[in-house]
């Protein structure tokens, strides 16, 4: 009997307006006259954007020549990249010289490779080079020495030099900053005072006027006669400032663990490093990620500010290159190709928290 | 761990480079075969990259010729860019021995600054762009217009002088860097734009429509730019100064790049025999060799041929020299070398 009952009633379908696409506009995007008034007023700017952006960038665009006289009118010009490519990506790097840089992009991105890649033994040792012989073998590289010729960082640019100045703040700032944000919260008092002395003063002027500082009031201190590279002046500024920021973030962290985490350490007889070490650090860490990703992408970003005080990084050597005479007026594209390459780096890293969240989200 | 602080410590200390002192730049830079000349973060024609990522223009020239009058060859150069901020610091600090980095020649910063100016290698003014379909035809029309322009130079200071001086209003609209200058402008943020002329001509190539603009007449400042090096090492500006003087010279007699083998080889005028290096003498004075006037010709080339290889009407920056006060002094122009002799 139910059966039967059951197979009279038959199965009807939604209406179409509530499923697939018409329902998924109906829901998200027609669902009141102010929102329909709002995706009106979207749908115009995007077309009123993107035809006209596209058919600059790709259907006008010329990409096949080697000179400007090659280049349309109406559309982009990216010639003028594919023939300054290598000034943009390494700067003043003298050419034969380049085999130094690319070789170590190439071990950066086989290493990579191989910590991204699930299920591979030996991650330990291959992080622990990234991170101690791999900077040694860097500095080695790039700058000279053992047999190799000497390029001075004056003559560093572009992409390389972005990604050098990325490297260094982001690798020695999360250390430091680890350390500050210990040192603040520490009950030794000078050990405190001072922590929260230099977070407070980095973190109290902008990193524009670190790098002001460092380049324009630095040398007057020195000695006569005495510089010291504006390079590593840069870097040192860049490092400390990202590491004051850095070290509120993790404190941020550290102050949100429950208390019973560190009585519970302390009860097992741990030291105080191993007890920041083993239990504390990890967990309080692992809380903070997006907000320690998105410091690194800011200093990423920051790096551009080096432009004023003469380092030509990835943005102020594509500024640099518009100004060669045969060159002059194609800054649009200049930019539209450093905003393209920021993008896939930010976005590179954005996505790499979200993974690392994913893959540390145990315990919950 | 002491040992590790040793080690930390001496890394350091091997991160500074001992470098020019200030008295006996030329000793220095003798002894290390090489000197450093701080030039611009790119302007065109002036200091800018080639395709190969050298370094050339009218400023980078003058950095050549001094080295070829050292070392006789225009290569032994290290170039280091700066900002306009910090261009003084840097010859002050001994971290560049030459600026040659369009640096306007004024009193106050020949007299205050502890800098020393070497000579002018262009003649530059300030002047006015506007859009021709404002209709403005002078720069005494600009009343209450807003005005682009670079932050901290002197640009910015002769536009307050002349605006003050005729009674007009204004309003300024600074950035940084000119690029940002010229894309304000052409984005229709302010009426006009102002820097040197040399500097407007350059921009215009990156207007959407060039055409669609005019400068204006007037020059509200004489604006010479040269070379630059520190207050108290005389003998250094003297080889500056001369280097300078000798390619102005050069042109004066007619000896020049192309040409100047063949005609040091057959001349009889004692000012260019001199200029050769033939008849001995004015090297001595200048601690080099006495070929040193011919290496600067040779190979860098007179005033005419850098002028005319980077900023002249051929050239994308296209300044036309006759007219305009980088002529010759026998052509009209203020250019007038004393004689090296």
């Amino acid at each position: 009997m139910n059966t039967e009952i059951k197979d009279n009633i038959e199965v009807t379908k939604p209406p179409i307006a509530s499923i697939g696409v018409i329902g998924w506009l109906r829901k998200n995007l027609f669902s009141s006259w102010s929102n329909i008034l709002l995706t009106l007023i979207g749908i115009y700017i995007l077309y009123s954007i993107i035809p006209s952006f596209i058919s600059w960038a790709f259907i006008d665009a010329s990409f096949v020549g080697s000179t400007k006289q090659e280049c349309s009118k109406e559309g982009a010009c990216w010639i003028f990249i594919k023939e300054n490519l290598k000034l943009i990506f390494y700067g003043l790097y003298p050419s034969e010289e380049l085999w130094r840089i690319n070789s170590m992009y190439f071990i950066l991105l086989v290493c990579g490779i191989y910590i991204l890649v699930p299920n591979l033994k030996y991650k330990g040792w291959v992080g622990s080079f990234l991170l101690i012989l791999f900077p040694i073998l860097s500095v080695v590289m790039f700058s000279g020495g053992f047999g190799l010729e000497t390029v001075e960082t004056r003559l560093w640019g572009g992409l390389f030099l972005t990604l050098v100045i990325a490297g260094v703040g982001i690798v020695l700032s999360l250390p430091i900053g680890v350390m500050l944000a210990l040192g603040r919260r520490s009950k030794l008092p000078v050990v405190s005072l001072l922590s929260t002395i230099f977070i407070e003063i980095w973190r109290g002027v902008p990193l524009i006027t670190v790098l002001f500082m460092a380049s324009n009031m630095f040398p007057l201190f020195m000695p006569e006669g005495v510089n010291f590279d504006k390079l590593i002046r840069a870097l040192i500024g860049v490092m400390f400032f990202s590491a004051a920021y850095l070290a509120e973030v993790v404190r941020g962290g550290l102050q949100a663990m429950p208390k019973g985490q560190y009585e519970a350490a302390q009860a097992m007889g741990l030291s105080y490093w191993r007890m920041m070490a083993l239990v504390i650090l990890p967990q309080s860490l692992k809380m903070v990620i997006p907000a320690i990703i998105g410091s690194f992408i800011a200093i990423f970003k920051d790096t551009t500010l080096v432009l004023v005080i003469g380092l030509f990084d990835f943005l102020g050597i594509i500024q640099f290159v518009g100004t060669n005479p045969d060159w002059l007026g194609f800054s649009h594209e200049g930019y539209v190709f450093a905003a393209a390459i920021f993008w896939v780096f930010c976005f590179g890293m954005s996505r790499y928290s979200q993974n690392l969240e994913k893959k540390l989200d145990t315990g919950r | 761990m002491i040992i590790r602080k040793l080690t930390i410590l001496s890394a350091i200390v091997s991160l500074f480079t001992v470098s020019a002192a200030t008295a006996g730049t030329l000793d220095t830079v003798k002894g290390q075969g090489f000197f450093n000349c701080g030039v611009s973060q790119g302007v065109p024609g002036f200091s800018n990259p080639d395709s190969d990522g050298n370094w050339s223009g009218i400023d980078v020239d003058v950095c050549r010729a001094v080295s070829a009058a050292i070392f006789g060859t225009p290569d032994n150069v290290k170039y280091v860019p700066l900002t306009a901020k910090e261009r003084f610091t840097a010859l002050q600090s001994g971290e560049i021995d030459v600026l040659s980095r369009n640096t306007t020649w004024t009193l106050s910063r020949d007299a205050q600054i502890g800098l020393e100016f070497a000579g002018v290698n262009f003649y530059d003014g300030q002047g006015f762009m506007v859009r021709s379909d404002s209709g403005i035809t002078s720069a005494m029309e600009l009343d209450g217009a807003s005005v682009c322009t670079n932050l901290g130079t002197t640009t910015e200071l002769n536009m307050a002088d002349f605006f003050r001086a005729n009674g007009m209003s204004y309003e300024p609209v600074v950035f940084e860097k000119a690029d940002e200058v010229v894309n304000a402008y052409d984005e229709g943020r302010c009426d006009t734009y102002t820097t040197d002329k040399s500097g407007l001509a350059a921009q215009r190539t990156k207007l959407a429509d060039p055409d669609a603009h005019v400068v204006l007449p007037e020059t509200i400042s004489k604006e010479p730019l040269g070379p630059v090096v520190r207050e108290g090492d005389g003998d250094w500006a003297d080889i500056v100064r001369w280097s300078l003087n000798a390619m102005i010279e050069a042109e004066e007699f007619g000896l020049d790049k192309g040409s100047a083998s063949s005609t040091c080889a057959t001349t009889g005028n004692p000012v260019v025999a001199r200029l050769c290096g033939k008849e001995g003498g004015n090297g001595a004075a200048l601690n080099l060799g006495d070929s040193w006037s011919y290496d600067i010709i040779s190979q860098v080339g007179n005033y005419g041929d850098i002028y005319e290889a980077n900023v002249g009407a051929n050239t994308p920056v296209g300044l036309a020299r006759a007219g305009s006060p980088n002529a010759s002094y026998k052509n009209g122009g203020v250019l007038y070398a004393p004689p090296a002799r």
